[in-house]
C-alpha cells in the first residue's frame, strides 16, 4: 500500500466523492435565489425586458 | 457627412486581418501544390481564393467607409449593427432550402435506390451527412448566429462589439460550411456522426467560434441594460458548450499536414463515449439551448406579453445545464460501454423531462392573455406550435432512453421519426417563426409581405411533419418488432430483406412529407424576398436608417 495522502489521491478523491453534494448544493442555492422574495420585483421587471422599446 | 478633422487610417483589426489573410492565401497555395489528395488540393485552393477575396473586401471596405467608424449611439439610442445579421439570415434561408432538398433526395433514394445512379458523389452515404450538416449547422447555425447577434444587441441596448469581428464570424462560419459540405461530396469525412469535417475544417471552425464567443461576451460587457436577459444566458451556454464539445470530440492527428486524412486520439469505447457525449450535447446545446434562447425572446416580443415566469426561466436554464451533459450514454445502450454508464445516461435523460417541460410550459404560458392572437397571427402560431413539438419530442426522447424501450427502438426508423419531430417541428418551426420576425425588423420593414403565405407555409409544413413522423413511427416499430420476432422453433421469423420490403410504403410517405416541408420553405423564401424587395419602410425608427455596416 502506497502513501494514501498524496495530492493526486486527495484531488481525485475530492472530485469523485464530493461533486454530487456540491452540485446539489449549488443547484439548491440557485432555486433559493430564484424564489427569494426580495428578488421578485427585479425578475418581474426582467420578464418585460423584450417588450421595452429600445 | 464628411468629417475632415479626422484623418483616415486603417484600424489594427483591418490591417492585421488583411495581413493574416494575405499570409494565409500564400500558405494555402503552397498546401494546394503539395497536396497528397485531390480533395485537399481543392480545399486548399478554395481557401487561398477565399483569403484573397477577404483581403480585397477588407481593403475595399476601408476605402469606401468614412474616416470615423460607425458611432456606438445616435441621438442617445444604440446604433445597432444589422449587416452581419442580414447576411446570416439570408444564408440561413439559402442553406435551409438546400438542406431540405438534399433530405428529400436521400429520402427518395431510400424508397427508390436506383436514384443513387451508382455515382459516388451523390450516393446516400455522402449525401446523408450533407443533409444533416446543412440543416443543423448551416440552416440552424445561421439562424442562431443571426438571432443571437440581434437579441444580444437589443436586450443589452448596445451595438454589437467589434467592427470586422462580427463579419469574420458570419462569413467565416459559412466558409466552414462550404468546406465541410464539399468535403462530404468528395468523400472527406472522419466518420463521426454530426462531426464529420476533417481536421483542417475543425481548426478553422475553432478560430471562428472563439471570435463568436468574444463578440458575444464583449457585447454583454458593454451593455447599458444592467440585467442580462435569460435569452443571452441560453445563447452563452450554447456558444461555450459547443466550443468544449468540438474540442473534446475532435483531437485528431493528421497523417500529413498536406492531406485530408487524420486519426482521432481516442480509441475504442472511449471514442464512442466521446462521440455520443458530443452528439447528444449537440442536441442539448445547439438544437435546444440555442433555440430556447429564441423562444425566450421572440415569443414574448411577438405576443407582446412578458415571459410567463422569469423564476421558472432561471430554474429551467440551470436544470438544463446541470442535467443535459450526462445524458449521452443513452446512445450506447447494450454496447461495450460499462453498464453503470448506460444506466447513468438513462437516469439523467429521464430527469431531463423536468427542465424540458418546465421550459415548454414557460413558453406556452407566455401567451396568457394573448391566446386569441393564435387565430390571427400565423407567425406566432408557428412559434407556439414549435414549443408544443419541443414538449412532444422531449417527452419521447427520455422514454426512448429507457433501456427496454431502447431495445426495441434503437437502430430503427423510430429514432429517425423522433429526431425529425424535434428537428422539423421544434427547431424548424421556431427558426421559421424567428426569421419571419427578424427579417422585417432587420431590414426595417413595417411587416411581412404576406401573412397569408405564412399561413400556407404553416399548414403545408405541418401536414408534411405529420406525414413524416407518423410514417417513421409505424415503420420503426414495425422494423423493431420484425427483427425480434421468433418462430415457435426459435428461429428468426423474418430475413432482413423482408423488413426492408415492409418499410417501403412508409419510405414513400416520408419522402412526401419531406417534399411538403420543402414546398413550405420555398413559399417562405419567396415571402421574405418580397418583404425585403417591396415591403413598406418602417418610419418611426430613425436609428435603423443609419448605414448597417
Amino acid at each position: 500500500m502506497k502513501a494514501i495522502l498524496t495530492l493526486d489521491n486527495l484531488a481525485s478523491g475530492l472530485v469523485t466523492t464530493i461533486w454530487t453534494p456540491v452540485f446539489v448544493a449549488i443547484f439548491l442555492a440557485i432555486i433559493a435565489y430564484a424564489f427569494w422574495p426580495r428578488n421578485k420585483a427585479a425578475f418581474d421587471k426582467a420578464a418585460h425586458l423584450p417588450l421595452r422599446e429600445e | 457627412m464628411s468629417q475632415p478633422s479626422i484623418s483616415k487610417s486603417m484600424t489594427i483589426g483591418e490591417s492585421g486581418l488583411a495581413v493574416v489573410f494575405a499570409v494565409t492565401a500564400f500558405l494555402c497555395v503552397i498546401a494546394s501544390a503539395k497536396a497528397l489528395d485531390a480533395p485537399f488540393a481543392f480545399h486548399a485552393a478554395l481557401s487561398a481564393a477565399a483569403s484573397l477575396a477577404a483581403v480585397f473586401f477588407i481593403v475595399n471596405r476601408y476605402f469606401e467607409r468614412p474616416a470615423a467608424l460607425p458611432p456606438q449611439e445616435i441621438n442617445g439610442r444604440p446604433n445597432y449593427n444589422m449587416g452581419p445579421i442580414k447576411f446570416s439570415a439570408f444564408m440561413a434561408m439559402f442553406w435551409g432550402i438546400a438542406g431540405f432538398l438534399v433530405g428529400l433526395i436521400i429520402a427518395s433514394q431510400l424508397a427508390w435506390p436506383a436514384l443513387n445512379f451508382d455515382l459516388p458523389w451523390i450516393s446516400f452515404g455522402r449525401l446523408r451527412p450533407l443533409h444533416t450538416s446543412a440543416v443543423i449547422f448551416a440552416f440552424g447555425g445561421n439562424v442562431l448566429i443571426a438571432t443571437s447577434f440581434y437579441v444580444v444587441q437589443k436586450s443589452c441596448r448596445a451595438r454589437l462589439a467589434g467592427d470586422l469581428a462580427p463579419w469574420f464570424v458570419v462569413v467565416g462560419y459559412n466558409f466552414f460550411i462550404l468546406i465541410a459540405g464539399t468535403g462530404y461530396l468528395l468523400g472527406v469525412t472522419q466518420s463521426k456522426e454530426y462531426a464529420e469535417p476533417e481536421w483542417y475544417a475543425d481548426l478553422w471552425l475553432t478560430i471562428v467560434w472563439v471570435v463568436y464567443l468574444l463578440v458575444f461576451l464583449a457585447t454583454i460587457f458593454k451593455r447599458k441594460e444592467p440585467h442580462i436577459f435569460v435569452a443571452n444566458w441560453f445563447y452563452l451556454a450554447f456558444i461555450v458548450t459547443i466550443a468544449v464539445l468540438h474540442l473534446g470530440n475532435n483531437p485528431a492527428l493528421p497523417v500529413s499536414v498536406f492531406g485530408s486524412k487524420s486519426y482521432i486520439a481516442w480509441g475504442g469505447i472511449q471514442d464512442a463515449m466521446f462521440q455520443w457525449w458530443y452528439g447528444h450535447n449537440a442536441v442539448g446545446f445547439f438544437l435546444t439551448a440555442g433555440f430556447l434562447a429564441i423562444m425566450y425572446y421572440f415569443i414574448p416580443k411577438r405576443a407582446e406579453r412578458p415571459v410567463y415566469s422569469y423564476r421558472l426561466s432561471i430554474i429551467h436554464f440551470w436544470a438544463l445545464i446541470f442535467l443535459y451533459i450526462w445524458a449521452g450514454p443513452h446512445h450506447l445502450h447494450y454496447t461495450a460501454l460499462p453498464d453503470w454508464t448506460q444506466t447513468l445516461g438513462m437516469t439523467f435523460s429521464i430527469m431531463l423531462w423536468m427542465p424540458s417541460w418546465g421550459g415548454m410550459i414557460n413558453g406556452l404560458m407566455t401567451l396568457s392573455g394573448a391566446w386569441d392572437k393564435l387565430r390571427t397571427d400565423p407567425v406566432l402560431r408557428m412559434l407556439v406550435v414549435s414549443v408544443a413539438f419541443y414538449g412532444m419530442s422531449t417527452f419521447e426522447g427520455p422514454m426512448m432512453s429507457i433501456k427496454v424501450v431502447n431495445s426495441l427502438s434503437h437502430y430503427t426508423d423510430w429514432t429517425i421519426g423522433h429526431v425529425h419531430s424535434g428537428a422539423l417541428g421544434w427547431v424548424g418551426f421556431v427558426s421559421f417563426g424567428a426569421l419571419y420576425c427578424l427579417v422585417p425588423w432587420a431590414w426595417n420593414r413595417k411587416g411581412l409581405y404576406s401573412l397569408k403565405l405564412v399561413n400556407w407555409h404553416f399548414w403545408i409544413a405541418t401536414l408534411g411533419i405529420v406525414l413524416y413522423i407518423s410514417a417513421m413511427w409505424v415503420s420503426g416499430i414495425l422494423q423493431g418488432l420484425m427483427w425480434r420476432a421468433y418462430t415457435s422453433l426459435g428461429f428468426l421469423e423474418y430475413s432482413f430483406i423482408e423488413t426492408v420490403e415492409a418499410m417501403h410504403p412508409f419510405y414513400i410517405i416520408r419522402a412526401a412529407g419531406g417534399g411538403l416541408f420543402l414546398i413550405g420553405a420555398l413559399i417562405m423564401a419567396y415571402n421574405l424576398w418580397m418583404t425585403v424587395r417591396v415591403g413598406e419602410q418602417e418610419v418611426q425608427m430613425p436609428v435603423a436608417l443609419q448605414p448597417a455596416e
